[in-house]
């Protein structure tokens, strides 16, 4: 296989782990309001992903070097082109990496309530710009002979790219409550399994119109067997989440989102950014591509340390394992004032 | 303005702010690690309470440095598009490596030491915050060795076919020379920074103490880190000096611009402060050390320091007579002169001021002294201040010094800017970026007054770093 090819599959590899695990964080983040009926529900669901949300995010961080490094020309049009969408979720992520490391700290509710609203919103922007990104990616937006973006921000609010944005944000939500119905114990893991089974459903209607609008306009082979796949885990998921059998509910999205993801890179394979413009010059794996050197030496670092980063994440999880419930979460020993001067 | 300025402004401000964070990070998880080892060696509470009230402020800081970087992550494709596909080839391969080494390792250790006090066994446990060390001396090891390939670039071959440069030896580009000097100086300056911080707090907490057990404890804290600071001051001013043999080597421009050397001297001198007219062509006041700066360019204390003079000429022959129009004349390769030379000057007297307060506070605090009066209540509170700004100093001379080049010598400033993208855009992240940071500052500053201010808890009763049991609270949970 082409070295190129491998960088294509590594990069959807990092955008599907990506997606599968911060996905969750996102729908557990949008479930706040929903599902934490009280301080003490809300820190219990932030505790579910409070171990792990960060490493999750890396996976993006990874996504966005590993494009640099093998399909430069990708990077740079990609992150240019998409210039103000991306600037929201850049935005939106640090108000939301930042709320769940400050909200506990102190004692305040006006101070909880504003970061709140930081983890609401900012899990909301990425979960539906991502879709938005994605589909647009997919659809071919207008890059010129020199490879530059020419479409302006409001050629990416298109019916396609909505849609795309809206079954991302619902499959999120679905995978965060099958997450939390998972991960919690008490009331709000039956209000969790309930909520899951509407989310599941709507999440699987959305998902069904946008892939099978994806594979008519770009599918291949390869594509539709992967968005049947999705879809039938999708199901099982739900029928799994109306019977309350949790774990198997969560492979499901898990899986789902895993299957719908790959099926996206494998209708845009080979294209990485078609062109819609017909003087335009579209990025391939080829065109885009860093060299042959410099894939291999990736290629070398990423067999070797990926199996160790997974070993050691997976382990986390591991040790994470245990579901949590009220009494798990402490009495609040944060100050109630915050001083200006020491 | 256009795209070019705004970005440049919005490049210096993201990153001079994320550095802000990182040094911290670097050496107090450094720090917290020595606590938490030597808690388990020796049992001695102190250390473990130590290690807690650390530890948060720790997080209050490490929170900021994360959500900083990713807009670091991006803003290469975002502003900086013709770099990114210039430099893709070589400028990635680190960036990507970095990620997948040091930000999985930071990320997930941390997240298991926060909530694995009663999870995890005790040695493991303090692994976890010794990998995440680790984690962030593999992140400045990666992404300086691609700022380093900015300065020096090497291990690579320019391709006409494709326009861009491309790498043909990766071992170049890691262990590039100015690379080797560059890590450990930027990492000894961060222990600095951190073991600064850790005095600052613990001395003004060691005065406000009570209780015997609370001073004896700050005590230590503060002595050792006092003691961490003069000797990694050492380090950062050994590691700076071969530093400046390099850069004359690599980038003589950068070396008499930071002298403001117009004409050609061997015996060169090095001026503490120079009033004269801002561009440094007439002087009016200077107090000299005779011979110093031939020192530290060349390591001999006659050799010759090229001026900005002769230098130009040189560059105009290697570089060609147009480096870029729009900042600089034809043929100019100077960089902003009173930027550079008063950069290097505060990076340097801010350090050597925060080794003298050390000491003072060593000698100060001899023998189970406690010391009084204002002044050195001040030196110590002020010292954390002193390392931090020095690193933004240093940083704004590095890569001020390196203008009107983005990659020495190869690609300029100017022609490294994203063409699609509107001023109004690049604009609208300046502002949203800033404002957004500007925000996260004030409350980030006093979120950690508060916490210094509260001091270290005494150990709860039942001691959750006693061993693990399922059903209690967790501890540190969110
Ligand atoms: C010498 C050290 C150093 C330097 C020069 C930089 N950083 Fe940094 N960065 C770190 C040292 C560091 C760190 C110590 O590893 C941090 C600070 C807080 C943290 O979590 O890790 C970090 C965090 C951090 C993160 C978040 C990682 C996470 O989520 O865990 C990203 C994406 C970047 N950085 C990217 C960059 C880029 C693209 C830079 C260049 C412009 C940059 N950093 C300069
Ligand atoms: C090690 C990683 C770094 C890389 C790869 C890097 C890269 C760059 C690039 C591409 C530019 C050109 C854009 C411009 O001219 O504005 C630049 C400029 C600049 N950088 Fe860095 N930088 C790094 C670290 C830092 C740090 C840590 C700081 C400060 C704390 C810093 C401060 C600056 C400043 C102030 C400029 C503006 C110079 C000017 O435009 O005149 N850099 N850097
Ligand atoms: C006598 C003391 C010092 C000397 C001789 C010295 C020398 C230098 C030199 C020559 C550079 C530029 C390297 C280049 O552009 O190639 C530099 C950069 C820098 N210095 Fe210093 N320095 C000293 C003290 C300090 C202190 C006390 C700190 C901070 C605590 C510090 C932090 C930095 C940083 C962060 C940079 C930018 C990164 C780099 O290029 O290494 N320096 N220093």
């Amino acid at each position: 296989m082409e070295l190129t090819t491998v960088w294509f599959i590594l990069i959807a590899v990092l955008w599907i782990g990506y997606f599968c695990l911060e996905g969750f964080d996102f729908g557990v983040g949008m479930l706040l309001p929903v599902l934490g009926k009280n301080d003490t529900d809300r820190r219990i669901m932030i505790n579910t992903i409070g171990p792990v949300w960060d490493g999750n995010e890396v996976w993006l961080l990874v996504a966005g070097g590993a494009t640099f490094a093998a399909f430069p020309e990708w990077y740079a049009t990609l992150f240019s082109g998409f210039y103000l969408p991306l600037l929201l979720i850049l935005v939106a992520l640090i108000v939301r990496g930042l709320a769940f490391e400050y909200r506990a700290k102190r004692d305040d509710d006006r101070w909880r309530r504003g970061w709140d609203a930081s983890i609401i919103v900012g899990s909301f922007v990425p979960a539906l710009l991502w879709g938005v990104a994605f589909a647009n990616i997919l659809r071919g937006v207008p890059i010129d002979s020199e490879h530059e973006y020419v479409g302006g921000f409001f050629n990416l609010l298109n019916p396609y790219a909505l849609l795309g944005g809206v079954t991302t944000l619902l499959l999120f939500l679905a995978h965060g409550a099958v997450f939390l119905a998972l991960k919690t114990d008490g009331p709000i893991r039956q209000r969790a399994g309930a909520l899951a089974v509407p989310l599941t459903t709507a999440a699987a209607v959305a998902a069904v119109g946008f892939l099978v609008w994806t594979q008519a306009d770009t599918g291949t082979t390869g594509s539709a067997v992967a968005f049947i796949a999705a879809a039938a885990a999708l199901v099982g998921g739900l029928f799994a989440a109306i019977g309350r059998r949790e774990g198997w509910a969560f492979l499901g999205t898990f899986v789902a989102i895993a299957l719908a993801v790959a099926g996206l890179f494998l209708a845009l394979f080979p294209d990485v950014m078609p062109t819609s413009l017909s003087d335009g010059a579209g990025l391939t794996t080829t065109n885009a591509a860093a060299t042959d050197y410099t894939l291999k030496i990736m290629t070398v670092v990423a067999v070797i340390f990926t199996p160790v980063v997974l070993a050691y994440q997976g382990w986390t999880y591991w040790v994470f394992r245990q579901r949590i419930a009220a009494h798990h979460i402490p009495p609040t020993a944060a100050p109630e004032q915050v001083s200006t001067a020491p | 303005m256009d795209p070019t300025d705004i970005a440049r402004w919005q490049f210096a401000i993201t990153t001079v702010y994320h550095f802000l964070f990182v040094p911290i990070t670097i050496g107090l998880s450094a720090i917290i690690a020595g606590y938490e080892i030597s808690w388990l060696r020796t049992r001695n509470p102190q250390w473990l309470r130590l290690t807690k009230f650390f530890g948060k402020l720790f997080l209050i800081n490490f929170a900021i440095g994360v959500v900083t970087g990713i807009v670091q992550e991006f803003q290469f494709g975002m502003n900086w598009s013709d770099y990114s596909r210039f430099v893709g080839d070589i400028f990635g391969a680190p960036l990507a490596v970095e990620g997948l080494l040091a930000f999985f390792l930071e990320s997930t250790f941390l997240g298991l030491w926060i909530f694995g006090w009663d999870r995890l066994p005790e040695k493991l446990h303090a692994a976890c915050i010794a990998l995440v060390h680790v984690g962030t001396l593999f992140s400045a090891y990666f992404i300086l060795a691609a700022n380093s390939w900015m300065q020096n670039p090497t291990g690579f071959g320019y391709n006409p076919d494709t326009g861009r440069a491309e790498m043909n030896d990766f071992a170049a580009v890691l262990f590039n020379k100015v690379q080797l000097v560059t890590f450990p100086h930027v990492v000894l300056s961060a222990y600095m920074t951190g073991a600064a911080f850790v005095v600052g707090v613990a001395f003004w907490q060691h005065r406000r103490a009570k209780a015997d057990d609370d001073r004896s404890m700050y005590r230590k804290a503060l002595r050792t880190g006092a003691a961490i600071v003069l000797v990694s001051g050492i380090g950062v001013v050994v590691s700076g000096d071969i530093q400046g043999k390099i850069m004359t080597e690599v980038q003589p421009m950068k070396m008499a611009a930071a002298e403001g050397l117009y004409e050609t001297e061997s015996p060169a001198d090095f001026s503490i402060l120079t009033i004269g007219t801002p561009d440094g062509k007439a002087e009016k006041f200077s107090i000299k050390v005779p011979q110093l700066l031939s020192y530290l360019g060349t390591g001999e204390w006659d050799g010759e320091v090229k001026g900005i003079n002769d230098l130009r000429e040189e560059y105009q022959e290697t570089y060609g007579q147009d480096p870029g129009e729009k900042y600089y004349s034809p043929g100019d390769y100077t960089p902003v002169i009173p930027l550079t030379y008063w950069t290097f000057r505060l990076m340097m007297g801010l350090g050597a001021l925060a080794a003298a307060a050390a000491i003072w506070i060593l000698w100060a605090t001899r023998r189970e002294r406690v010391p009084g009066g204002r002044p050195i209540m001040w030196a110590a509170i002020s010292l954390p201040f002193l390392p931090l700004f020095a690193n933004s100093f240093g940083w704004i001379f590095t890569e001020v010094g390196r203008q009107p080049w983005a990659v020495f010598g190869l690609m300029t400033t100017e022609q490294s800017v994203s063409p699609g993208v509107s001023t109004a855009e690049v604009l609208t992240s300046l502002i949203v970026l800033t404002a957004v940071y500007g925000l996260l500052a004030v409350i980030e500053v006093r979120l950690l007054f508060t916490y210094i201010r509260k001091g270290a808890d005494p150990l709860p009763e039942d001691d959750p770093a006693a061993g693990p049991g399922d059903d209690r609270p967790m501890a540190f949970a969110y």
